[in-house]
């Protein structure tokens, strides 16, 4: 069966992948949030993942409003990036894992989620820049991944609450996969930001820290937010939760903390990653 | 567990909704456009002629004119689309930020510095 290994969660602003191509990791500005990479580096080094599972949310490279999934998987060999309109350079390509992509399939709809089905999908800063963050450097990604984009730029979004039970359907269709692979599930965006109107620049510092301490143990504490009630805590975009809440989701064993950073700001957002191990029980694996 | 479906009140913000979605179509399909650089030359080129291409209303068409985001947002128009317009102005999320709440830049950008205080 496929291994759980744990879930990276990290803010994939755009601004990061500006400095990435400048070379500005050391820059004052920019270090307090890299400098949160390396243990997640020496994390990936043990922990030695194959695949990645990604929950990120595309904001309009691959889906437009004409049709807008609220969950989508990718199931393709490869996946792109391309021209988001707004001057990020363009990412390197990823390798896909076409197989466990229809396993996942299989089993979630089997489990009532309905999910869009892509063997063409574009993926957006949101997935490079974490995948730029993990495995540095530009060349061939060591991993193959699995995308999973949901909706965050249409209301009404999925809950707080649905986004963590898909995560737990990831989960158990991992526990169920027959290929002996290790496996690290992402989850991408967030913390508390706001882009767009007169509340431009709203950051809620308090209640992120909360949110990180809650999501190791306490999750379900977390899915009692409605999403209007999440807007005014974290912001119009600090509903980029849902993807950690996924992610955070997929760990069937049990969780501990390994690494967390946080800072303010990144362009205008509260940044910050987190390691979160899964420790697989005896008897699971058996 | 019970739903409450109307749109929530919180200051500054708009929350984008399906009425949102459907009044913004046009101008949000159009921001789509600009993923592409030969769609964003032609922008540049006849901003009239593009616009009218995508059958902007009035209020986007003055608002696009206006280069003003919160006139945009109050036409439909979705930030992560917006970003793709304000990119040809070579705008970024602080300087829309800066216009948006009436601060200079520099201001905006402190106010955020201070968030993490």
């Amino acid at each position: 069966m496929a291994t759980i290994t744990g879930a990276v969660t990290s803010s994939h602003v755009p601004a990061i992948g500006g400095a990435i191509a400048k070379g500005l990791q050391q820059d004052p500005y920019f270090n307090p949030f890299f400098a949160g990479f390396p243990p997640v580096h020496a994390w990936l080094a043990k922990a030695k993942p194959d695949v990645a599972v990604v929950f990120y949310n595309d904001h309009g490279l691959n889906f437009f409003l004409d049709k807008l999934p609220t969950f989508a998987i990718g199931a393709a060999p490869e996946y792109r990036n391309a021209d988001e309109g707004w001057g990020i350079p363009t990412m390197r390509p990823f390798r896909g894992d076409p197989e466990l992509s229809w396993h996942l399939i299989d089993r979630l709809v089997a489990d009532e989620f309905d999910m869009t089905m892509c063997q063409e999908m574009l993926v957006d800063h949101a997935l490079t820049l974490p995948m730029a963050l993990l495995w540095p450097g530009g060349g061939e990604c060591p991993v193959r991944i699995v995308p999973i984009a949901m909706n965050h730029v249409q209301h009404p979004l999925p809950s707080l609450s649905r986004s963590y039970r898909l995560g737990q359907a990831v989960g158990r269709a991992l526990d169920a996969w027959d290929e002996d692979v290790r496996v690290v599930v992402l989850g991408t965006g967030g913390l508390s930001h706001q882009l767009d109107g007169q509340r431009a620049g709203f950051i809620n510092k308090a209640f992120d820290l909360m949110c990180m301490e809650a999501i190791v143990d306490d999750p379900e504490r977390l899915t009692r937010y409605s999403m209007p009630d999440l807007v005014r805590e974290a912001g119009a975009q600090g509903t980029e939760l849902m993807t950690w809440l996924a992610a955070r989701g997929a760990l069937t064993g049990r969780v501990s903390k390994v690494h967390s950073n946080y800072h303010i700001p990144i362009s205008n957002t509260a940044a910050a990653s987190m390691v979160l191990e899964n420790e697989v029980s005896v008897e699971a694996n058996a | 567990m019970t739903h409450d479906t109307r749109r929530p009140d919180i200051p500054g913000t708009t929350l984008f909704d399906g009425a949102m979605a459907r009044k913004g179509y046009a101008l949000n399909k159009m921001c789509y456009s600009f993923n592409s650089a030969a769609n964003r030359e032609a922008f540049l080129r006849d901003e009239d002629a593009y616009c009218a291409s995508y059958g902007l209303d009035e209020a986007q068409r003055s608002a696009v004119r206006n280069r003003n985001v919160l006139e945009l947002i109050a036409a439909g128009g979705n930030i992560y689309y917006l970003a793709k317009l304000a990119g040809i102005f070579r705008l970024d999320v602080q300087d829309i930020g800066a216009q948006q709440t009436g601060m200079s830049k520099e201001a905006f950008k402190a106010m955020l510095v201070a968030a993490g205080r």
